[in-house]
């Protein structure tokens, strides 16, 4: 029986698993809207195509599925490209449908198109037009699969309006083809003996593992090898909860705003075993002053990682579960009591530094001060909670406050940094994960920027609870103005906000505004009661707090600033 | 370093941008780019001439691996291979000057496909040192005019960029 693209469509998505997809119509895509009116997949209308896009990206991360989302040609496509450079800097695995005009009308200057294949082209994993109807099914089939595999990311598929219109038979492809996509799994063996002979020489040995822990899974896998090889682990931002926040051998993440002994102990150790990161600038610091004695192992999936601002001694390229199970298998063959002693002086080091100068703020302060409000949060949910964040100030204290106890539970835009990410991830994120608590910890700016989204929430009764650490400024832009443009405060302060709680309020969600430091604890559990609607706390937090340690731009890890 | 890198790519809608788009994104270099079919039609061979150092020229191959529709990458000029590119020069050249400037294509083995009563078009290939020697010789004649093909590149031996099963 012959079906219109649209179906063909929707019954491929539905037999890709898709059970929940985020997404916002357009005159292109009235075919497919009209196809999904009869379907059993759950499809959640934001307000703003930005919001379906973030809520997709935090549904995945939270979930481990595929996140999907449709917008509309033109501008419905354009709102989505913030989204898709998002996926794509923390490797999240997109499928973004976007509609286009009609095949004969491309090039034309039609209304409401633009070019999404072309301008979407550099912040894609890979993307596809449709150009018959037949090829449907192998297209969404092929998008899956490369945004799921190897190193996930997002693949835009772009659909012409009159191939949703035309009909072909429905052919679901036995398998797939794609001569160019063959990612590496399995790792060398040779190379990974290499390097746990190389662990097991080394006296001030450090594990930095990234987000590629958290995508694959292998958090066991991390936490076993750490403690046979007693082996300190140090993450990156993203990489939190690769082993549990509170485990003995963690000793926090490293960069910018990192811990002092992670920064620390990345100065000098002899051997680096770095899995699933990409060694980012912000989490590395001035390059000359990261690590500059270590060797260094790296395990990644994506090659073009390895050695793209670290030089790396041993690479190993393979999926981070299959590479840490295949060392797990040899690692009995190593002598691990060797070096026992050097380790454990290193060790010593390491937590005396962490001793010394951990996390901190002012706790004997009558006003609220943010990192108070991230404790509470942390206290209240006993740290099982999913933790979205913002971007800038609220982020970094999120990371420095809240201990995760597994992989996705942290979900923070870290690449791109994308302010207004938080809360509609937070919505995709409890969507996936109804059973869990789901905060997005805010700064007033950030939340500014999606907050439609709230009728998003109201209308499926998310109950997802957002905390606003509200200083009435762009909190990490007057920070650096402070220390590093003589408290300049160009355009930063954010007086004029609208009052929260009404605003809240007038969505028909819970508002909350909580002036005094012995009313957070119990807004907070208040806010857990909750359980139809979302609740936006409004914490009226010490406005010049800055964040600290804070390694400034071009320094060396080992340069931190404290105060 | 100057590198040819040979590059299978499926001959798939939008290729030669998401080539071209990762190189001026990613701030390499494109000394010349040439593009074709090969014998099989689903397929076409690019090759790439490009500058840097071998951290960048290992950036940018694993870069390439990484496209979905990129089957194989090789940088040739780190084999034994033959390198070759096409100029076509509109030269002045009237009754006085033309046998001289015949002597100097002949030469060079270049060949006139063209002549007017004050013009020469002469076709010359070869790697790019020898293309640049001729037009330093015709320059005092007066080039009117010179199009030019990128480099190609083949390895030699039997292998073929072409295998990538």
């Amino acid at each position: 029986m012959k079906m219109t693209g649209a179906e063909i469509l929707v019954e491929s998505l539905r037999r890709e698993g898709v059970d929940l997809l985020f997404g916002y119509p357009g005159g292109v895509l009235l075919g497919v809207y009209d196809t999904l009116f009869d379907s059993e997949i759950k499809h959640i209308l934001p307000r703003h195509e930005q919001g379906g896009i973030h809520a997709a990206d935090g549904y995945a991360r939270a979930t481990g599925k595929v996140g999907v989302c449709f917008g509309t040609s033109g501008p419905g496509a354009t709102n989505l490209v913030t989204g898709i450079c998002n996926a794509q800097m923390d490797s999240v695995p997109l499928v973004v449908l976007t509609g286009q005009v009609s095949s004969d009308l491309i090039g034309g200057d039609a209304f409401q198109e633009a070019d999404i294949i072309g301008i979407t082209r550099p912040v894609v994993k890979h993307s596809y037009l449709i150009s018959s109807p037949e090829e449907i099914t192998t297209v969404i089939k092929e998008a899956f699969h490369i945004a799921s595999t190897g190193r996930p990311g997002p693949v835009v598929v772009d659909l012409p309006k009159d191939m949703m219109a035309q009909k072909a038979e429905f052919k679901w492809p036995t398998k797939i083809d794609l001569p160019g996509y063959n990612p590496t799994v399995k790792g060398h063996l040779g190379q990974i003996k290499k390097m746990l002979r190389l662990l097991e020489g080394a006296k001030k040995p450090v594990i930095y593992m990234g987000g590629g822990v958290i995508l694959s899974g292998s958090n066991e896998e991390m936490t076993k090898l750490s403690e046979i090889t007693g082996v300190p682990v140090i993450s990156s931002f993203l990489g939190q909860g690769g082993i549990p926040g509170t485990h003995e051998n963690y000793i926090g993440w490293l960069g910018m705003h990192g811990n002092y002994a992670s920064n620390m102990a990345m100065a000098e150790p002899d051997f680096i075993l770095a899995v699933g990161t990409r060694f980012s600038d912000r989490s590395t610091g001035r390059l000359d002053g990261f690590a500059p004695n270590a060797t260094i192992a790296h395990i990644d999936v994506d090659p073009s990682s390895i050695s793209k601002n670290v030089k790396i001694d041993v690479p190993i390229v393979g999926d981070c579960m299959a590479v840490l199970k295949q060392a797990l298998a040899e690692v009995d063959k190593y002598n691990w009591d060797k070096n026992a002693s050097a380790r454990k002086d290193w060790m010593a080091k390491i937590k005396a530094w962490d001793k010394k100068q951990p996390f901190g703020y002012d706790r004997e302060a009558d006003i609220i001060k943010p990192q108070y409000v991230v404790e509470s949060i942390y206290k209240v949910t006993k740290g099982e909670a999913i933790i979205c964040t913002e971007v800038g100030q609220n982020q970094m204290w999120a990371g420095q406050f809240y201990k995760f106890k597994e992989p996705r539970q942290f979900i923070s835009s870290g690449g791109l940094g994308t302010m207004g990410y938080g809360f509609p991830a937070a919505l995709g994120a409890k969507l996936g994960c109804p059973e869990k608590e789901v905060f997005d910890i805010a700064g007033d700016g950030s939340f500014m920027m999606n907050l439609q989204e709230i009728c998003t929430a109201m209308q499926y009764n998310v109950a997802v609870k957002v905390a606003i650490l509200n200083n009435k400024y762009l909190g990490m832009i007057r920070q650096w103005q402070n220390m590093f443009f003589n408290n300049r405060y160009s355009e930063c302060c954010l007086d004029c906000q609208p009052d929260f709680v009404k605003l809240a309020e007038s969505f028909g969600a819970v508002g909350m505004r909580i002036e005094k430091k012995e009313d957070v604890e119990g807004a907070i559990r208040e806010s857990l009661k909750i359980k139809d609607r979302p609740v936006i706390m409004d914490f009226c937090v010490d406005r010049e707090e800055n964040v600290f340690p804070m390694i400034p731009a071009g320094a060396a890890v080992n340069e931190m600033l404290l105060k | 370093m100057r590198h040819t890198i040979s590059v299978l790519v499926e001959n798939k809608f939008g290729v030669l941008s998401r080539i071209s788009g990762l190189f001026s994104g990613r701030g390499y270099n494109i000394e010349s780019l040439s593009v074709n079919n090969t014998m099989e039609p689903e397929f076409s061979i690019m090759t790439i001439v490009t500058t840097g150092d071998d951290a960048v020229i290992e950036q940018i191959i694993k870069q390439l691996r990484k496209l979905v529709n990129v089957l194989k990458v090789r940088d040739v000029s780190q084999m034994e291979h033959i390198e070759r590119e096409m100029h076509l020069v509109k030269v002045k050249a009237n009754q006085e000057t033309r046998s001289e400037i015949f002597n100097i294509i002949s030469t060079f083995r270049g060949k006139t496909i063209d002549i007017t009563n004050n013009s020469l078009v002469v076709e010359i290939t070869g790697v790019s040192d020898k293309v640049s020697a001729f037009l330093k010789v015709l320059e005092p004649y007066g080039i009117i005019e010179v199009v030019r093909t990128g480099s190609i590149a083949i390895a030699r031996g039997s292998k073929s960029t072409t295998d990538f099963k």
